[in-house]
């Protein structure tokens, strides 16, 4: 029914927008109160953190996803739609959020009262203001006793540049402001603009991979309108299909005859792999194409390396299997078979970022019940030899370092990070980016107590253990947020290690020459740690090119028996060999040696 | 054919190695001899008229009872069980408790064999370790329970932190110097939350070395072996005829009742134990209630107490017994996993069995567990 009623809405009733915040001031619960308040879930669906779908999302408290609800709103005796659009929460997945943040006109500034502006408030408002979205900032948690409202308030004032009585002042969790805000919504966020009778133009925002009916994907009509049955074109992969089916995103799917200029909704044509929608991509009619293409359209490209091998090797084929499942409704995960001496056969995997690749991992282990070894990620580089000292080679592998004496330069990915922190941390945050090799380009203080800090550093420096120490050295009081600027040239060597003598491939780190020495000598000192005395000495050394450069000997196990096995013992002892067994199960033999799982990954971990 | 194991929970002080279940307190002496005698007593019907052959006072401190209240034990014992014949009935006792009175009296109740905790004749070895008794009431107690009991069994620790190779030698001569028939010898083990262990953490003992108990390891198995002992279990020597026939029980899978606080029973398929307090112990004996609790084994699970328990014997894991009690599937699986091992020169095959090497001796936990089976969930 009410899609009859709703059905020939007008364009000046739709809002687009979407909420932006950084990460935990309450992003999800605020858009649980505003999907309770306008009546678009019942009683019977109402979960916390609706909008999260996948399980790792609500674990992780994450969004991962990029999600669209549709709300229906009454104000001031006339009916509107409100189309909200939820961003993931991680620098990791900032292509989507940019692309999320296009679809909108308008956008929900969340600032924890408690926790005032932190870096991604700031990296996120950025990218909305550099789309002309209306902003319509949100002073949340107020009903925290350790809110702060009237000093953050100024804070919010002084970033913006807005009036103080423009903050709304709201509590996600009592419910507090949520009318305030939904007014604000329809008030200040304009009604989108765009010509319902010109050629169709929609961005494509989002896809998601359903079992049964193949890619849903999500998109923002801004000319003309899709309609049932029509043929289109998807303009940068240059396909064409015919709209099986298009809707509106309620809670469920509303099925629609079109969706109109200013409309957001779902698309499905029967694709069955992810990689055929690009988020970015414009969709238009396949006889009419628009002349305007949406702007802003990049492949997303993978910013870290690993190798993923299974544990037993002959789960590859497997693991294939799993993995292509997942890309299906992960398009930014990519892959390719490669080999180590070490593990077999495998993959290397191209991910966004680390928490994208420890999101892969997981989902292997749980989705498909795949125990996976990780080797250590690395960054992409680009290696120039003497004898072609201009064209280059991309290295995703340590192993595809050309041969030193060959080498001419390696230009490294650097990045632009932003920090902000107190005061009373500038010198410890400073001295942990001057140690990966950051550069400090401004520091701005925001208020008396809080400076933001901004810093040019290589992306392989984040990867390696940065959000830890981040936040040891700063106690927690200091949030992050990054964006890639391009190569700078760079002095690499690949830091290899020997069991007994033997070179593991798979152990082998792309890394600085300064911190060889350093890292080198940390990684014998760990995998000592992590790998169990066998029944032999295991030398361990670390090496740059034939030169060793650090030591150290895994003793051999001269005991490894109880001396006392009577009645009461058996049992006992039987589970604790029993749960010696299965963890020699997840290790990984190389030569002679056994290897744990976490061994792999040994070099995010050193400073433990 | 079976065995009953009684364990006394109460001892003079606490060794500082020792995570068995006991009480310094022995105020609660007679309540528990009483619960004891009541467990023999409700469990009379498990053993399903199997014979008993063997009954063994563990603990904790056996010597610290009477020989009244022994003696009252192992008649409730006859009352309500079928016992052989001529059945070994074991004594563990410690040196302090066992003067030139004691030893006589004891000679002259139904207890037959002495099994005596002495670890080391040296007073450092055992102010280091905080036993109860000195290196004079050590030699003195064995010169005079030799006398009176043929069938002795010393106990004796070796990788004490302190402890020469050359002492440790002096330890075992001196036990073969009174002829005992049968010792079983421990290398000292850092049981977690231990006072060892807290001394250890603490910088106030030293660490035990494994390199160190390894070496007087093979020193004990050489010299022992010279006197015609049999190492017939990894800890456990004897002269032909006197193996520890309770022990042994354990390793060959047979039938024990285990009576007392954290004592563990038996029967082929399920493992039983009590509850691990004395007070709790003595209630719910009060209230007739068996204070047990049980698990039953899989078929896996026999398999790896068959392997594990095997591993540390003479008699080794015989794969045709795998083969009859577990089928074929295991057997094919042991051989598989045994490859590795009999590789590396610590298992080898003897005819029908599997047994470790000298060298896979002291690595026999690890081995095990490599040849046990598991399900990985
Ligand atoms: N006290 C209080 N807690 C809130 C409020 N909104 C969210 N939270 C809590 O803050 C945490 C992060 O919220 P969430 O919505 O997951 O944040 P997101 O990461 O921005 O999506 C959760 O523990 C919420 O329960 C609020 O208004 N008041
Ligand atoms: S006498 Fe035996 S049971 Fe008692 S504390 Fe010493 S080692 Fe443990
Ligand atoms: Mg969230």
């Amino acid at each position: 029914m009410q899609n009859l009623f709703y059905r020939d809405i007008l364009m000046k009733n739709i809002r687009n927008f979407c909420i932006i915040a950084h990460i935990d001031h309450g992003k999800s619960t605020l858009a649980d109160r505003l999907l309770d308040f306008t009546g678009s879930v019942t009683d019977r669906e109402k979960q916390d953190q609706l909008l999260d779908n996948m399980d790792l999302e609500r674990e992780r408290g994450i969004t991962i996803k990029s999600h669209a609800i549709q709300m229906d709103y009454e104000y001031q005796g006339e009916k509107y739609v409100l189309n909200l659009i939820d961003t993931p929460g991680h620098v990791d997945f900032s292509y989507e959020v940019s692309r999320s943040i296009a679809a909108c006109e308008g956008a929900l500034l969340i600032v924890d009262a408690a926790q005032s502006i932190q870096a991604q408030t700031i990296s996120n408002l950025y990218l909305a203001l550099e789309n002309d979205l209306e902003i319509i900032p949100i002073l949340n948690k107020v009903d925290l006793p350790s809110a702060n409202p009237e000093e953050v308030t100024d804070d919010i004032v002084d970033l913006l540049g807005c009036k103080p009585d423009e903050v709304i002042h709201a509590s996600g969790k009592t419910g507090f402001g949520v009318d305030n805000i939904l007014a604000a919504i329809i008030e200040r966020i304009p009604a989108p603009k765009g010509n319902p009778n010109a050629p169709l133009q929609a961005l494509i925002f989002d896809s998601v991979y359903n079992t049964f009916r193949g890619i849903e994907t999500y998109f923002r009509v801004f000319d003309g309108e899709i309609k049932k049955g029509q043929h289109i074109k998807f303009v940068a992969t240059k396909k064409d299909y015919y709209a099986d089916e298009v809707g509106t995103l309620k809670l469920t799917q509303v099925a629609k005859q079109s969706v109109k200029a200013g409309d957001v909704g779902y698309l499905i044509t029967g694709i069955k792999t992810a990689k055929e929608v690009k988020v970015g991509d414009t969709i238009t009619d396949f006889a009419n194409p628009t002349t305007n293409v949406v702007e802003g359209f990049e492949d997303v490209k993978p910013m870290v390396f690993a190798g993923i091998y299974p544990v037993d090797t002959e789960d590859y084929e497997e693991l294939r299997n799993s993995m292509e499942k997942l890309q299906l409704n992960d398009a930014s995960l990519v892959f390719q078979a490669e080999s180590s001496a070490a593990l077999g056969f495998g993959f290397r995997c191209g991910f966004l970022g680390m928490l994208h690749m420890e999101i892969i991992q997981e989902r292997l282990e749980r989705e498909f019940d795949m125990t996976v070894i990780t080797t250590v990620p690395n960054v992409s580089y680009l290696a120039y030899t003497n004898k072609y000292p201009d064209t280059p080679i991309t290295v995703n592998n340590p192993s595809d370092l050309p041969e030193p004496s060959t080498l001419n330069r390696v230009e490294e990915p650097y990045i632009k990070a932003t920090i902000i922190t107190k005061a009373d941390f500038i010198g410890n945050v400073m001295s942990l980016c001057i140690e990966k090799r950051g550069i400090i380009t401004n520091q701005t203080y925001l208020t008396p107590e809080r400076v933001e800090l901004a810093f040019e550093m290589p992306l392989a420096e984040i990867v390696f253990d940065f959000y830890d120490r981040l936040k040891t050295v700063s106690k927690g009081y200091a949030s992050f947020d990054y964006h890639p600027i391009g190569m700078k040239t760079s002095k690499l060597v690949r830091l290899d290690i020997l069991l007994n003598a033997q070179p593991v491939d798979a152990l082998s780190a792309l890394i600085h020459a300064d911190n060889a020495q350093n890292i080198g000598r940390k990684m014998c000192e760990k995998l000592k740690e992590l790998i169990p005395r066998q029944q032999f000495d295991i030398p361990i050394q670390a090496a740059v090119g034939a030169k060793i450069i650090s030591r150290e000997t895994i003793k051999a196990l001269r005991k490894d028996v109880t001396a006392k096995c009577y009645g009461g013992d058996i049992s006992r002892k039987r589970k604790l060999l029993e749960k010696q067994k299965k963890g020699k199960k997840r290790m990984r033999q190389v030569g002679n040696v056994e290897i744990p799982q976490q061994a792999f990954m040994a070099v995010l971990k050193l400073n433990d | 054919m079976a065995g009953i194991y009684i364990h006394i929970p109460f001892c003079k002080q606490a060794c500082y190695y020792c995570d068995f279940h006991f009480s310094t307190s022995l105020k609660k002496k007679d309540e528990l001899v009483n619960a004891l005698i009541k467990e023999i007593e409700l469990r009379k019907n498990e053993l399903e008229n199997q014979t008993i052959e063997t009954i063994y006072f563990g603990g904790g401190t056996p010597s610290l009872l009477s020989n009244n209240k022994l003696e009252l034990i192992i008649h409730s014992v006859y009352k309500h069980y079928i016992v052989a014949n001529k059945p070994e009935i074991t004594l563990e006792a410690n040196p302090d408790d066992l003067s030139k009175k004691r030893i006589i009296e004891l000679s002259k109740t139904s207890i037959n064999r002495l099994s005596i905790g002495i670890q080391s004749f040296f007073d450092e070895d055992l102010k280091l370790m905080n036993r109860a008794h000195s290196a004079n009431e050590a030699k003195n107690c064995l010169k005079i329970a030799t006398d009176y009991f043929d069938n002795i069994s010393v106990d004796l620790i070796y990788g004490i932190p302190g402890l020469s190779n050359k002492r440790w030698v002096e330890n075992i001569e001196r036990v073969l110097s009174y002829k005992i028939p049968h010792i079983s010898s421990y290398a000292l083990t850092v049981e977690p939350k231990t006072a060892l262990e807290n001394f250890i953490k603490k910088g106030l003992i030293k660490n035990v070395d494994d390199h160190v108990a390894e070496e007087q390891f093979h020193i004990l198995i050489e010299k022992l072996g010279a006197s015609d002992f049999v190492h017939y279990e990894l800890s456990n020597f004897g002269k032909p005829n006197y193996f520890s026939r309770n022990n042994s029980a354990y390793w060959q899978g047979k039938t024990y009742l285990g009576i007392g606080p954290s004592a563990h029973s038996f029967n082929g398929n399920q493992r039983g134990w009590n509850v691990r307090n004395n007070s709790k112990y003595i209630k719910s004996l009060e209230q007739n209630i068996l204070p047990m609790e049980t698990e039953t084994l899989s078929t896996a699970d026999k398999y790896n107490e068959y392997v594990m328990t095997g591993l540390r014997t003479i008699w080794g894991v015989s794969l045709n017994k795998i083969e009859k009690d577990f089928g074929n599937q295991y057997k094919k699986y042991l051989l598989q996993q045994s490859q590795k091992h009999i590789n590396e020169q610590l298992l080898y095959l003897d005819n029908d069995k599997l047994l470790v090497t000298k060298k896979g001796k002291f690595l026999s936990d690890g081995i095990a567990s490599d040849l046990f089976k598991i399900n990985l969930s």
